[in-house]
This record gives C-alpha cells, structure tokens and sequence, in this order.
C-alpha cells in the first residue's frame, strides 16, 4: 500500500496528520513540505497530532520525516503530540531528542569575500615558506652536529637509505636515459644532415646529457621516485606516533630521520647522473651509428672531445644541488605531515611537486650562473 | 631510589592550543612510586596533558617540577637530560617499524651508553622476558598483534630503567584479559622497580585495579575537579560530576 498523508486544522487549532500506508525508505513517500509550511506559518496552530491508524510498516523513512516535523515545531513553539504514533516510533524519536544539539557544533558553510580568501591562502603559504625556513635552519645545525660527531642516527640506516636511493634506481635512470639520449640523437640527425654536419649530432647528445639532460631527468626520476618515499615513510612515522617516540627518548628526528637521507641523495644523486650521462651518450651512439655514415671510432672521438671537464663538473655539480633539494622537499613535507591517512597522501604530492618545482627553478638559475661565468 | 616523596608536582598548567584554552590551572603531585591516574572523559585534554609531560608539547603557563627542578623552565640540554628518566608507552606502541623489536629496544642503550653489543642483547632478552616477550627479538613490529605491540612498546619505555613511567591509554584497543594482564605488569613493575607511574585512561576496571593517585579533568569546566586516590573520589567526593564518573553514571545506592 503506497504511503499517504492527510493534514488537516481542526478546530481547536491543531494540525492533525493522518498517516496511511506503508512508509518505508526508497519508496516514493509523500512531501512533508505542506507540514513544516504550516508550523511556519504565523500565527502557528498550538499543536502538532498524529493518527496512525493506517499507517502499515515504517521504518527510517518515517521516522526522519516525523523528526524533522518536531524540530520545526519546536522551533516554533507548536506542541509535538506523539500519542498517536505507534510505540516504536514514539521511543526512537524521543531517542534521537535526547541528547540536545551541541551549542556551536554545527558547522555552518563560511562565506568568506574574495579579500579575505587571498588573505587566508597568502597567510598559509606564508606560514609553509616559515616552516621550510626554519626546516633549513634545523638541518644545518644537524648537519654541524653530525661533522662534531654528535648527531644520533644509525650507520645501517644510511647504508640502507644509500642502496635504495643508489643501486635500486639504476634500471629506471637506465631506461630514461638511453630513450632521452637516443630522442636527443634523432633530433640531431634530422637536422644537422641538412647542412651536412650530422656528425655533430655527437656533440649535441653529449653536451646536453652531460651538462642538463642527464641531472634533470635523474632528479626529476629521484623526486617522484625517493622524495615521494622519504614523504611518505617519515609521514606515517608521524601518524603512529614512531616520531614522538624519537623525540621522548631525546633523540632529533632530524638528526636520525632527516640528515641520512639527505647524505644519501647527496652522494648517490651525482653517481646516479654520471651513469644516466653514460646511458644517454650510448642511447644517442646507437641512433647515430644507425642513421648516419660514421663509424663507431669516429662517433666515440668526436663525442670524448666535445665534453670539457668544465661541462662533467658542471653538471656533477647540478645534481648536487638537485639532490638536496629533492632529499629536503621530500623529508620537510613528510615531517609536516597532519595526522591522518589523507594527509601523508598529501604531503607525498606536496613532496613531488615542490621537489620538481625546486629542481626547475634551481635548474634556470645555476645556467645563468654557468653562462656568466662561462663554464 | 628513595628520595623525596613529591616526585612530579604539577604547578598552574595551562594547556592551549593557539588562543583555545584545552585546560586551565592543573595543580597535582605524584609521590615517588605511585601510580597515578589522568582521567576524564574523551577529549578533556589527557593525552595532550601527557605530551605537556614528557616534553612533546610546551604548556602556555605554568610547569611541571620533577624533583623540585623545573621542566620547562630549564634550558633544552637539561630538558634532554631529563627525558632520560623517563620511559613512554604511547598509545598504538609507536614501535619503529622499519626495526626489528631488538634493534627498537636496543636503540636507546646504543645511543646512550657505552655496553657492547653482546651486553645489549643480553639487556633487551631481559627486557623482553620481563613483558613476556621472550623469544621474539627479531620481529618486526607488524608481525606483532596489538597485545604484543605495547608490550614490545613498554620493553622500549624500560630499556633506560626509567623513573618515571608514562603510559597512554594503555588499555585501548586491548581484549579485557590482555589489559587485566598489563595491568598486573604495572603493579609488578612498579612493586618491584619503585617506578613512578603516570597512566592516561579512562577505564575504570583499570583505575581501581592500580591507580592510587589521580587527577580528574572535565572538558566543560576547562580544570580539574579533583585529585586524589580515585577510590576515595568514587566514595566521597562532594563534586557529582566526579563520582557520576567514577561510577559509570550509576546513582550510588545501587553501586554498592
């Protein structure tokens, strides 16, 4: 039987609500609106009454719809008489007005103007940038501890933090290099044999792995690969609450967390760069040797001297740089990291983003550096 | 061990976050050996009174006195070497899980004393014979159940044979015969240890079976509403509130 409502003001200035029907949830159930527009209306009837005699089954779908009826009464002072629902409705709305609606809990949407809005998202992002700040400030005097020989953490972790940020990361450093520098070769040769010098192509895939191709891309791989798990491993040590435990027994999480992984990639980002240098260089040797009518000793030559030790250094240098950066990007996002599941999910991307953000930016202002002082 | 009674002497605390107040004007003390209770209803600020403690969180005023000398009020080398004394079993364990549980028991003795590393392990089998753990040196924590966790947990908290124990909600998440048990061993530990033992924990079965100390929070009226044995509390004192609690909500003539 299909759910029914009747509401009609006696004369007694009661608004009485026939119910009829089955009242279950997901069927199609009548609008309660008539209801609330008449406990709305001013003057407002005394009281609310129900009849229930025809009501079949019910469940929730009834009594939400009766428990909004009796917030709006009440708001606005019209007596709630439940006498005529049946017993199991009566207690499970007596039940759901037991305990009162905390003062304030609530949460009402906020509408905040434009003004307002940049204010708030400058003030965080000014708030971030003090955090890193003083992340920096932290790990430098880390580090000073560390060359005093005082700094807590354990040799075996920095093996460990070394492996995983060194031989672990060799296949996939592998693999983009060999396809950048052969990208690199193709380019090369579809423009160079225009005039004639596709020789060049060995200049070009050499200077640019050495100098640029080979640090971007492997810390670009480091940031998504190792800042992302420094992120997460220190974050979710900061969820089960393994950091405060470092701290409780005196011991830095800086020191022990922070200053090993960064060492690791401080060490392993340049290895890790040479060899992508490498790997590009034989990428772009297989392509050229393919396309263009060298050998491979002519190849090899013009390649050895195309690279100055100004230009290995140079880059060496770079993924130095590169390194630290993703290794702090990375170890600052994860021990900011909030407390809940979400949020070691966001401090990993935070991590990855700021990571590649910092190796961009860093990357455009060491050139100029270079260009200036011609190296 | 024995030296003045007053241990732990908690003077005006004011917790706070930013400008909301958690707390206000908690004044407590802990004699050597007790085993004292932070209590009070979900979110009145007993954990975070707990990180007040053990350094992990500045109070906005006031301090805490361990054995006269003030925590927060002596410089960070001094406050270091304080935390020394102490021992914490946090609330999931915190075990460090990329470390077997001796290396997690270990980590301490290595860092701050000069044993080798056949007296290390010696100490951590001890240790872990002590929580009735022995035997399970080299697994890692997520090997563990959540029973075995804490006790790993509170092997980690003595390995330093602190004077002072802090445990948070110990009996969380724990099947009552697995927290009857832990009870049992922070009796047994502090009977024959002397430790001073400071528990956050809103069970009762847990509060009358070890607490002989307390401190009672209450989330509306921003203090505490007393101090004292909590069996006493229950018994007599005059704040409804207080005894509502200690009692589960049940009126006093049918508790008895």
């Amino acid at each position: 039987m299909t759910a029914a409502l009747t509401c009609t003001v006696t004369p007694e200035d009661t608004l009485a609500v026939a119910l009829a029907g089955d009242w279950l949830l997901g069927a199609a159930l009548p609008d309660i609106e008539p209801i609330l527009e008449h406990l709305r209306h001013t003057p407002a009837p005394a009281a609310v009454c129900f009849d229930a005699s025809e009501l079949g089954d019910w469940d929730t779908g009834l009594v939400a719809r009766l428990a909004s009826i009796r917030r709006d009464a009440e708001a606005n002072s019209v007596a709630f008489d439940d006498s005529g629902l049946p017993e199991g409705v009566r207690q499970l709305i007596a039940l759901a007005f037991a305990v009162r609606e905390r003062e304030g809990a609530r949460r009402k949407a906020r509408d905040i103007g434009l003004l307002a809005g940049i204010g708030e998202k400058t003030q965080r992002i000014v708030g971030r940038s003090r955090e890193l700040l003083e992340f920096l400030g932290e790990l430098v005097v880390s580090f000073g501890r560390l060359f005093r020989g005082k700094a807590t953490y354990l040799r075996s972790d920095l093996v460990q933090y070394i492996q995983e940020a060194g031989a672990e990361a060799l296949p996939i450093v592998s693999l983009i290099s060999f396809l950048i520098g052969m990208i690199f070769a193709f380019v090369g040769v579809m423009q160079l044999e225009n005039f004639g010098a596709g020789i060049y192509t060995a200049d070009l895939v050499a200077v640019a792995m050495v100098r640029e191709m080979a640090p971007i891309m492997t810390a670009i791989i480091m940031a998504g690969r190792t800042g992302a798990a420094y992120a997460a491993q220190i974050g979710t040590m900061k969820v089960n609450e393994e950091v405060d435990a470092l701290t409780t027994l005196g011991m830095d999480p800086i020191d022990f967390l922070v200053t090993p992984r960064v060492i690791a990639l401080i060490i392993m980002l340049p290895m890790l760069t040479l060899y992508g240098s490498l790997m590009g260089i034989l990428g772009g040797t297989f392509v050229g040797l393919s396309m263009l009518d060298v050998s491979l000793v002519q190849y090899a030559t013009q390649t050895v001297n195309s690279v100055g030790l100004n230009s290995l250094l140079g880059g060496l240098f770079k993924s130095l740089v590169y390194g630290s950066l993703v290794a702090i990007a990375g170890c600052q996002q994860g021990l900011a990291c909030g407390n809940s599941a979400m949020a070691v999910g966001e401090s990993t991307t935070r991590a990855v983003v700021m990571g590649i953000v910092l190796i961009v930016v860093s990357a455009s202002i060491l050139t100029v550096i270079y260009i200036n002082l011609g190296i | 061990m024995q030296g003045n009674a007053e241990h732990i002497v908690a003077r005006e605390i004011t917790i706070a976050y930013g400008d909301f107040v958690v707390q206000r004007d908690l004044n407590f003390t802990v004699n050597r050996g007790d085993i004292f209770i932070i209590m009070g209803g979900s979110g009145c600020g007993k954990s975070t009174l707990l990180k007040v403690m053990i350094g992990l969180k500045e109070p906005g005023k006031g301090d805490i006195l361990y054995e006269g000398v003030p925590f927060w009020g002596s410089g960070e080398d001094q406050r270091e070497t304080m935390k020394r004394k102490f021992g914490t079993l946090f609330q999931s364990g915190a075990l460090w899980s990329s470390m077997t549980i001796a290396e997690n028991i270990g980590l301490a003795l290595k860092q701050y004393t000069t044993l080798s590393g056949a007296e290390i392990r010696e100490v951590v089998n001890y240790k872990l014979m002590l929580v009735g753990l022995a035997g399970f040196e080299d697994y890692y924590p997520n090997e563990m159940s959540g029973g075995m966790k804490k006790r790993a947990g509170l092997a980690r908290a003595m390995a330093l044979d602190p004077e002072i124990l802090f445990f948070d909600e110990p009996s969380a998440g724990l099947d009552p015969i697995s927290a009857r048990l832990l009870d049992d061993l922070i009796l047994e530990l502090r009977d024959s240890l002397g430790t001073t033992v400071v528990v956050v924990t809103h069970e009762l079965a847990s509060i009358f079976a070890i607490g002989n100390n307390s401190v009672f929070l209450d989330a509306d009226a921003k203090t505490q509403l007393a101090t004292g044995d909590p069996k006493e509390l229950r018994d007599s004192h005059p704040n409804d509130i207080v005894r509502a609690f200690l009692r589960r909500g049940v009126p006093e003539a049918d508790a008895a």
